[in-house]
């Protein structure tokens, strides 16, 4: 039964944030408690804070960060002199928080470095920004304008978001990634299914952190505003939980879905499409030329070892190239003293410099015409990689892996072992 | 008020995304701001850039400008010169990067009842198109974003009022 005084957790963060009551439909500013920008953005960023907002000094450079990721490192002459521009930026400005090309990618930088807590409200040039709902804060996307305002001004207007509830049931099964969940939440509610809306996931307890940022992410690719994992014992054991960020019984759920996790089975989004779902099975005559592992939804620790669990004495097939960019520098050296990436390597992939990599077709594996690729990322619009007539196949870490050693689309139960234990990264 | 009938309909389907209307690589990041208007749509309709004239408008259907946030998607449409999207329903990261540069939105579907290349009279203002055969009444946008388009955009608000819309105190 709903209650009037019952809120969810986006209209209790936003109330919070905006310094007054608030719920789903109001407009309203809100404070910010972090907002960032990217190298791909900074530049216009900073043109707008000097040129149109006239702004000298930044009022609060200590709620501001800047990542070097989406070209990193620069690949041409407009990227350096971009780069170079935001570096000074940041250096004038006393913004602490400048992560530079090969740190990382910025949602998993953002996560790492604890630039997000709890029940905040975080402001990103980037629209996985969806992903700090994984510690239970709401992460949103924006462009230029509205990240410069929030630099500027240390907020941004805002519209409360309807709320849609997600309670996950049951535990992922071997070979089964909780991209494969966000796959599944796809093929159900389609690439519009959740616009404008907030969407919160009940009883994640069996995710890992890792697990919890890959659905998040995607969750911008349902349309949503942001994506928000409930506060439970797991978050509660890295942050500090705001005694007034709970889920109320009564809150206002504009729609209620159930994800059985235990029936999930691996899945793969056909270009040009990221809710055209269907199985790997369907696909086994897709022969790939590039299988890529690595981006903010699936770049972690976790995801490379569970490729490297089925790759561990095997060699990725003729003709394939498997490409691994860890989602940051951490994950790469963690990567490497545990064997990891020498299993990669040693299967034959090529690995490189942690960041967005070929996700966003600039650089570190552009796609040429009518090739195929087997993508870890988060879209495959057509021409997103490259060509418009490369095909991009979405699918996870297990699936990349598979897929990489077969060389067509396959479905990574039919080529596993006993997998080790999963770190939490 | 009669307006000649001078803007080009340049019709869509649905789930036009960001990279669709600029591809990643053809970013300013990567070439540079003066080139931007010539990158629109580039691959999905290389005509477009080369004949779209100021004042033309854009009709689509759902999920128009799904994807990424850059605000250079919508900025090439301003560069070059559309004066308003008509859509039955936007991507939220563009509605609100579109709104703040000042882009007239409209949230309506005209795509059965417009066809590719059709002119049509339309002041945004007053949220009225026109055709040979009908009259539409578009629908008014939420007062919240009346306030951003009666100043051109959120910035030339924000510098006039030195608060966002809908704020009661001055930050200045």
């Amino acid at each position: 039964m709903q209650t009037d005084n019952a809120q969810t957790l986006s209209e209790q963060i936003l109330s919070r944030a905006s310094g007054q009551r608030v719920r789903a439909g109001d407009m309203t500013v809100v404070e910010v408690s972090r907002v960032m920008t990217v190298d791909s953005i900074a530049p216009e960023v900073i043109e707008v804070l000097e040129s149109k907002l006239e702004q000298r000094a930044l009022p609060h450079p200590e709620r501001c960060a800047i990542f070097v990721d989406h070209v990193a490192p620069a690949s041409n002459l407009a990227t350096a002199e971009g780069q170079i521009r935001a570096r000074r930026f940041a250096a004038d400005q006393a913004i602490a928080h400048f992560y530079d090309a090969g740190r990382g990618i910025c949602h998993q930088l953002m996560i790492e470095e604890n630039l997000v807590e709890p029940g905040a409200v975080v402001i990103g040039s980037d629209s996985h920004s969806t992903t700090y709902g994984a510690v239970s804060a709401f992460g949103t996307g924006m462009g230029t304008t509205d990240v410069a305002l929030a630099f500027a001004t240390g907020q941004s207007w805002m519209r409360v978001p309807e709320t849609v509830r997600v309670d996950l049931t049951g535990a992922l099964q071997p070979g089964v990634d909780a991209k494969d969940v966000a796959l599944h939440l796809l093929s159900r509610v389609r690439a519009d299914g959740f616009t404008y809306q907030a969407v919160e996931f009940h009883n994640a307890e069996s995710l890992s952190l890792g697990s919890r940022m890959t659905l998040c992410s995607m969750t911008t690719e349902m349309g949503a505003k942001a994506g928000l994992i409930a506060p439970d014992g797991q978050v509660e054991a890295y942050h500090a939980v705001p005694d007034w960020l709970h889920t109320e019984p009564g809150a206002r759920y504009q729609r209620r879905l159930t994800v059985d996790l235990s029936a999930l089975e691996p899945a793969v989004a056909v270009p040009p499409r990221v809710d055209d779902i269907t199985v790997p099975g369907d696909l086994t005559d897709v022969a790939v030329d590039q299988v890529f592992l690595g981006t903010c939804t699936n770049g972690r620790l976790q995801d490379l070892q569970a490729a490297a669990a089925i790759l561990r004495g095997r060699q990725i097939a003729p003709g394939v190239r498997m490409i691994v960019i860890p989602a940051s520098h951490r994950v790469m050296q963690a990567a490497t003293e545990d064997g990891t990436l020498a299993t990669l390597l040693a299967a034959g992939a090529s690995v490189g410099p942690a960041g967005c990599g070929p996700c966003i077709g600039r650089h570190l594996g552009v796609l040429g015409s009518g090739e195929a690729c087997l993508s870890t990322g988060n879209r495959n619009f057509a021409g997103r990689m490259g060509s418009p007539s490369a095909q991009i196949y979405l699918g996870s870490p297990q699936t990349a892996a598979a897929t990489a050693l077969r060389g067509m689309i396959t479905d990574p139960r039919t080529v596993m072992e006993a997998t080790p234990e999963r770190s939490r990264t | 008020m009669s307006t000649p009938r001078t803007r080009r309909v340049w019709l869509f389907g649905s789930d036009i995304d960001t990279d669709q209307i600029i591809p990643g690589r053809y970013s300013p990041y990567m070439t540079s701001e003066d080139e931007l208007a010539s990158y629109a749509f580039i691959e999905r309709r290389p005509n477009f850039a080369p004949n779209v004239r100021p004042g033309d408008i854009i009709v689509a259907g759902a999920n128009f400008g799904c994807g990424s946030s850059r605000e250079y998607a919508p900025r090439a449409l301003q560069k070059c010169g559309i004066a308003a999207i008509l859509a039955p329903t936007f991507a939220r990261i563009f509605f609100r990067n579109a709104i703040n540069l000042g882009i007239p939105l409209f949230e309506t579907d005209l795509t059965a009842a417009l066809r590719d290349g059709d002119r049509v009279a339309l002041d945004p203002a007053v949220g009225r198109l026109v055709t040979a055969a009908r009259t539409f009444e578009l629908p008014r946008p939420p007062a919240f974003v009346r306030q951003i388009q009666q100043e051109g955009g959120i910035i030339a608000f924000y510098r006039r009022f030195h608060r966002f819309p809908g704020e009661t105190h001055d930050h200045a």
